[in-house]
């Protein structure tokens, strides 16, 4: 009996082994199979800046993102300024995805009442499996017109020189899923500056960042440093800003400090005069919607 | 006694050699989630599927990226905050047709047939049992199977603030066509 008892396991153990054996082979045999795709990294960052600045990231072919920027006045400012919060520039953007790579954007800053045109490409895009890319690029290229009146109205003004221009390359890595990070090297150009002291063709290094801590919330980090001597006629110093970016749905919610008080490229980048140490920091804040304007086309059949 | 257990290995080794497979990689898998707010539907045409018919042993693998939809961000979000396609980039199915005894191959028909296995979602296993029906056609088997799935099984958070965008169980629609392959 007892011997019979063992026979009926073994049987049964074989049995159960075959069984599984066999779907591991049709398994086995998909695997073989399976051709390698090309597996591009989504995501680097959350939305299409990284605190204040340009991260790699377009909206999607089709979609449109709409982008309030809202830096609040210095916190160093005191209580009769109720630490800046009486005072804001604000920037209202609209971007567009053209194609998954090409997108193009719009904006409007109460700084100087300065509206803003780009396009930014995406040249390269980090992938694995059957491509392998180890960075994605993208270039951005911007114009500036500020449109408040002349300073020197008794001159002879062109409208040229409300002009300026921004070109940045930008380098991101996403390592794993927590971390990613950017270097981007800029150029401004400004067709008038204030001081003949000062150059028309501003060159800064700018690294960023970001930390998820958990799948919808993420600290980011941007600093962009002016390489000295291109600028004497004022202080101008490192924009240096910091955040945590809370995505829900639709939406992602950037709140953050910088020293910058402008919001376009051309600003930043050239005009921080504020000071991290001397408080000189501005709240701020970004929301960004993504409106899908063309559905994709899916492939049903 | 032994020589039943001999007859039987033999018989099992057999019935694994002599094996007709059927397979496909274009399947078809529809997700598809209703909630008060917002309608969300996803399809992925590059299901693979095997099917033994010897044994009913039927395995599914889906690479979850490939899953598109109709909007570019809830395909986002799917992949980075939901399904985390990074860390578990396949889904996968290892079961067998239990009735499949039952299926007469070469007389083309509907029938229905119950499914039992084990289900790898978001790395999550878990035993399933789902019935669909299998169409045998000019020696081609359609199959199609719809089900429920509960993300909280899987476990597939929905925070509170999407809770109306997004339903608590999403509706699975398998459909394959499966060819004669040559082993």
């Amino acid at each position: 009996m007892k011997s019979n008892f063992f026979l009926l396991l073994t049987i049964t153990g074989l049995f159960s082994f075959l069984s599984s054996k066999g779907q591991d082979d049709l398994m086995s045999m998909i695997n073989n199979n399976e051709k390698p795709v090309v597996d591009f990294t989504s995501a680097t960052f959350k939305t299409t800046r990284i605190v204040i600045g340009q991260s790699i990231e377009n909206p999607a072919k089709g979609n449109a993102l709409f982008l309030i920027t809202h830096h609040f006045g210095a916190l160093n400012t005191g209580y009769e300024n109720l630490f800046g919060l009486k005072q804001a520039t604000i920037r209202l953007g609209i971007e567009y995805g053209l194609t998954d790579r090409i997108a193009f954007g719009f904006g409007l800053n109460t700084l100087k009442n300065t509206w803003d045109g780009f396009l930014k490409v995406k040249i390269l895009r980090q992938s694995k499996g059957a491509r392998r890319m180890p960075l994605s690029v993208s270039a951005f290229a911007g114009t500036a017109i500020y449109t408040t009146k002349w300073d020197h109205p008794e001159r002879k003004n062109y409208f040229s020189s409300r002009m300026s221009y921004a070109f940045e390359l930008l380098f991101a890595r996403k390592f794993g899923n927590a971390f990613s990070f950017q270097i981007m090297p800029a150029m401004v150009h400004r067709n008038l500056v204030a001081s003949a002291l000062d150059h028309n063709d501003i060159f800064t290094i700018g690294a960023g960042g970001r930390i998820k801590i958990s799948n919808r919330v993420s600290v980011n980090g941007e600093y962009h440093y002016l390489i000295p001597g291109q600028i004497n006629s004022y202080k101008a110093y490192d924009s240096f800003s910091f955040g945590v970016d809370i995505e829900t749905g639709g939406h992602v919610f950037q709140i953050f400090l910088t020293n910058s008080m402008g919001e376009n490229e051309e600003a930043f980048l050239t005009e921080t005069t504020g000071q991290w140490k001397n408080g000189q920091i501005f709240l701020g804040f970004n929301i960004s919607r993504i409106f899908t304007i063309f559905y994709p086309k899916l492939n049903r059949n | 006694m032994k020589v039943n257990i001999l007859v039987l290995i033999l018989l099992a080794v057999s019935i694994h050699v002599s094996a007709q497979k059927f397979a496909t990689k274009i399947g078809h898998i529809k997700f598809y989630s209703k909630a008060p707010l917002e309608k969300i539907e996803a399809h992925n045409m590059q299901v693979n599927a095997a099917f033994d018919q010897q044994s009913g042993f039927f395995v599914f693998k889906v690479l979850m990226k490939s899953f598109e939809f109709e909007k570019a961000l809830m395909q986002e979000h799917f992949n980075e905050n939901y399904i985390e396609s990074d860390k578990f980039p396949n889904a996968t199915f290892l079961g067998k047709v239990t009735n499949f005894n039952e299926i007469n191959f070469s007389k083309d028909g509907t029938y229905k047939v119950n499914v039992e296995g084990k289900l790898t979602l978001h790395g999550i296993t878990k035993e399933v049992k789902e019935t669909g029906t299998f169409q045998p056609d000019k020696g081609k088997i359609f199959g199609k199977a719809i089900f429920n799935l509960l993300l909280s099984d899987y476990n597939i958070d929905v925070p509170g603030a999407v809770a109306n965008n997004i339903s608590k169980t999403v509706e699975i629609t398998v459909e394959v066509v499966l060819e004669k392959i040559n082993p």
